[in-house]
């Protein structure tokens, strides 16, 4: 034992990039393994210790009753539970299967369904133990996971602003792509976190970010029909890599009606 | 000799969730599974009904390590339906984001993954604390590629810039020129790879397994082409489902797939021994230092391989940015077609397909994905079973380490291929 804060990384359903985005960080990540004891990581270590760990980072979503168990197993060997990335935070791409038929897509995919043991829905970390912090994104932002860990190191409050994508396009200095090309843009109802890559590409925001705290879907949904997007299309941009939630959250004003 | 049984649950420096069940019976190794319990999560059924438009960003959401891959195949399985080029100016820009993730995916596996096997090491953060400066050149590597992957594609993990039919918005001369200095200190940097690795230890294996690989008669292959094998056979992407098919196995969340009824290999050893005469003289140089013929099938030795395509990648998306200049329009445009579409890119782990079948108003009606790893899982449990016949004098533990070091020498990409590991040994 080193003495060291014990850091470890933890998969379920997912693509390994929110783990990849801490190899990513080619510039720290020798001095932030000065910092800590990676005591489980095994996308990078053949090294794995038991817990309980002082910081747990958990990417991916739940998808079968095997992960449900063993998220829980997760929970309690962890100080400080963080999820990484879209799929913890809301089910992630693979969610699109909670609308559908389980049993039909197992079919699509594979020819004998009998052998894949699946749930029929992919639900986030947050549907089965509590979380203490939620980073966002698809993938998440390297330096909003530095300044994450960063902070749990020294005992503070990390810095993540729940706004708008907006707000970080504005500080940016960039055109705003719906007023000067009419391009259709989640960038009002999305979760700050990403730098407004998109708009900085001429490129309208897609939401990977997720919806922001309160955001105003359906006046959104509305502004986008009134820009000549149809019904359908609408439904299908706010549903992609955050499952149903943006349909699902409810905005500013709203709460507490009957 | 008594019956034995062998297991890793979680193997490690993979990327992705999988497993070992190995069986041996006296002299006899009875069961070799390569176990996938990734989760499957159902691309090819959720696809259907989107828009041929979302493709890239979604598909790209299947690998984290390999973006770039998922979404060029699906760009040529489309564009090639529609009947679209979108154009030298734009395909020059999509073979320098893919450089970028061939250069920042290599020099992962090089020196975080693999390297630590030949060295003794858990990891690479023991590598550091042995040798810091090599890891700090390893990183520095990595960090080239990414910046490739964030200045052309607005993104080093799930682009945002690209598009069907090209990009969001073309880099500005003075973008692209800003990534000359770092890719020349990165030059220098991977040709040291390749002597660093070349003084590695190989055990002496030769896999038999023919090799399928794409192939472009003007360059090494990278972001377009067609199939070649080892054998001589060649076809388009469009002939593909003719010659390879996917089945199930009881033990895996990855499909299996054979060539000809046959198991086969694609990746870093395929690529090369099919279009080594196609390095760059520079490449070629460091290749021959390094020991390595005109063909390589020795899958320890694939380490050196990956560095010597990294130095090739390198130069390349140099020669790239000194050619550029920026197109008058980004894109082009794709309009939808019906019918099904066949793609197929050189991921850093091997030969991507992708197939879509549109409506004719492009929404997606059936898409088939076929990863490296699904096309890889016959040849990788054929050389675990020979593995561990020649090694049954080892005990466990030291049988096991040898078995997770043949798994990563082919770099499976679990991720991927849960459509796609956990070892178990056994020897009743």
């Amino acid at each position: 034992m080193t003495g060291l804060p014990s850091l470890a990384v933890f998969k379920f359903a997912s693509c390994d990039g929110c783990q990849l985005s801490l190899l990513d960080c080619e510039d720290e990540l020798l001095t932030l393994a000065g910092q800590v004891q990676i005591a489980h990581f095994t996308e990078a270590s053949s090294t794995v210790l038991p817990g309980p760990y002082d910081i747990a980072l958990v990417e991916g979503s739940i998808t079968t009753r095997e992960d449900a168990e063993r998220i829980r197993l997760v929970r309690e060997q962890a100080t400080t539970l963080v999820t990484i990335g879209a799929c913890a935070s809301a089910g992630g791409i693979q969610a699109l299967r909670n609308s559908a038929d389980i049993d039909e897509f197992r079919a699509v995919v594979y020819a004998s369904p009998q052998y894949i043991d699946t749930l029929a829905t992919s639900t986030p970390i947050s549907d089965h133990v509590s979380v203490d912090l939620d980073l966002r994104g698809c993938p998440v932002d390297r330096t909003q996971l530095l300044e994450t860990i960063c902070a749990l190191l020294v005992g503070r409050k990390p810095d993540l602003p729940d706004a708008s994508v907006c707000t970080e396009c504005k500080r940016r200095g960039l055109t705003c792509v719906t007023v000067a090309a009419a391009t259709p843009c989640l960038g009002p109802v999305t979760h700050a976190g990403c730098g407004a890559l998109c708009p900085a590409v001429d490129r309208g925001c897609y939401g990977c970010f997720g919806p922001m705290t309160g955001a105003n879907v359906p006046a959104m949904a509305e502004r986008l029909q009134a820009g000549g997007m149809r019904p359908r299309t609408v439904d299908l941009v706010l549903s992609s890599f955050n499952g149903t939630a943006f349909q699902t959250t409810v905005p500013v004003g709203r709460r507490g009606r009957p | 000799m008594t019956d034995r049984q062998l297991s890793v649950s979680a193997l490690a420096r993979v990327e992705g969730e999988g497993a070992l069940r190995i069986a041996v019976a006296g002299q006899q190794v009875t069961a070799v599974e390569l176990r996938i319990y990734e989760p499957p999560r159902f691309f090819e059924a959720f696809l259907r009904g989107r828009s041929y438009t979302e493709v890239s960003d979604i598909t790209s959401r299947i690998c984290g390590i390999c973006p770039v891959a998922y979404q060029t195949s699906a760009w040529n399985a489309i564009e090639d339906l529609c009947g679209i080029d979108p154009g030298a100016d734009i395909v020059a820009l999509r073979r320098l984001l893919y450089c970028g993730e061939w250069i920042s995916s290599h020099a992962l596996h090089i020196y975080l993954l693999h390297a630590p096997d030949f060295l003794g090491l858990p990891d690479g953060i023991a590598l550091a604390s042995a040798h810091r400066d090599i890891m700090e050149r390893g990183l520095r590597l990595k960090k080239a590629g990414n910046t490739i992957l964030e200045t052309v594609g607005g993104r080093a993990i799930h682009p945002v810039n690209p598009r069907l039919g090209g990009f969001h918005r073309a880099p500005t001369d003075a973008e692209l020129k800003a990534l000359e200095d770092p890719l020349r200190r990165a030059l220098q940097d991977a040709l040291e790879t390749v002597r660093w690795v070349s003084t590695f230890d190989f055990p002496d294996v030769e896999l038999e397994d023919e090799l399928l690989a794409v192939h472009h008669p003007d360059h090494y292959a990278i972001e377009s082409g067609q199939i070649a094998t080892s054998r001589g056979l060649g076809f388009t992407a469009r002939g593909f489902a003719e010659h390879v098919e996917e089945h199930q196995v009881p033990h895996s969340t990855a499909l299996h797939a054979t060539l000809d009824g046959a198991r086969y290999l694609t990746g870093p050893l395929a690529r090369y021994s099919i279009n080594s005469s196609q390095l760059s003289p520079l490449a070629r140089q460091a290749a021959d230092e390094a020991g390595l013929g005109a063909t390589c099938h020795n899958p320890y030795r694939s380490i050196v391989v990956r560095s010597v395509e990294t130095v090739y990648a390198v130069e390349e998306a140099l020669r790239l940015v000194g050619a550029y200049r920026r197109p008058g329009r980004p894109s082009v445009e794709v309009p939808a077609v019906a019918g099904t579409g066949h793609g197929v890119s050189e991921a850093p782990r091997g030969l991507l397909y992708h197939r879509y079948r549109l409506d004719p108003d492009g929404v997606i009606e059936s898409a088939t994905i076929i990863p490296p790893t699904s096309q890889n899982q016959a040849a990788i449990e054929a050389d675990l079973r020979r593995t561990v016949s020649d090694h049954l004098h080892l005990d466990d533990a030291a049988l096991t380490s040898l078995c997770e070091r043949t798994i990563r020498n082919h770099d499976p990409c679990i991720s991927c291929a849960a459509h796609f590991l956990d070892l178990t040994m056994e020897r009743a």
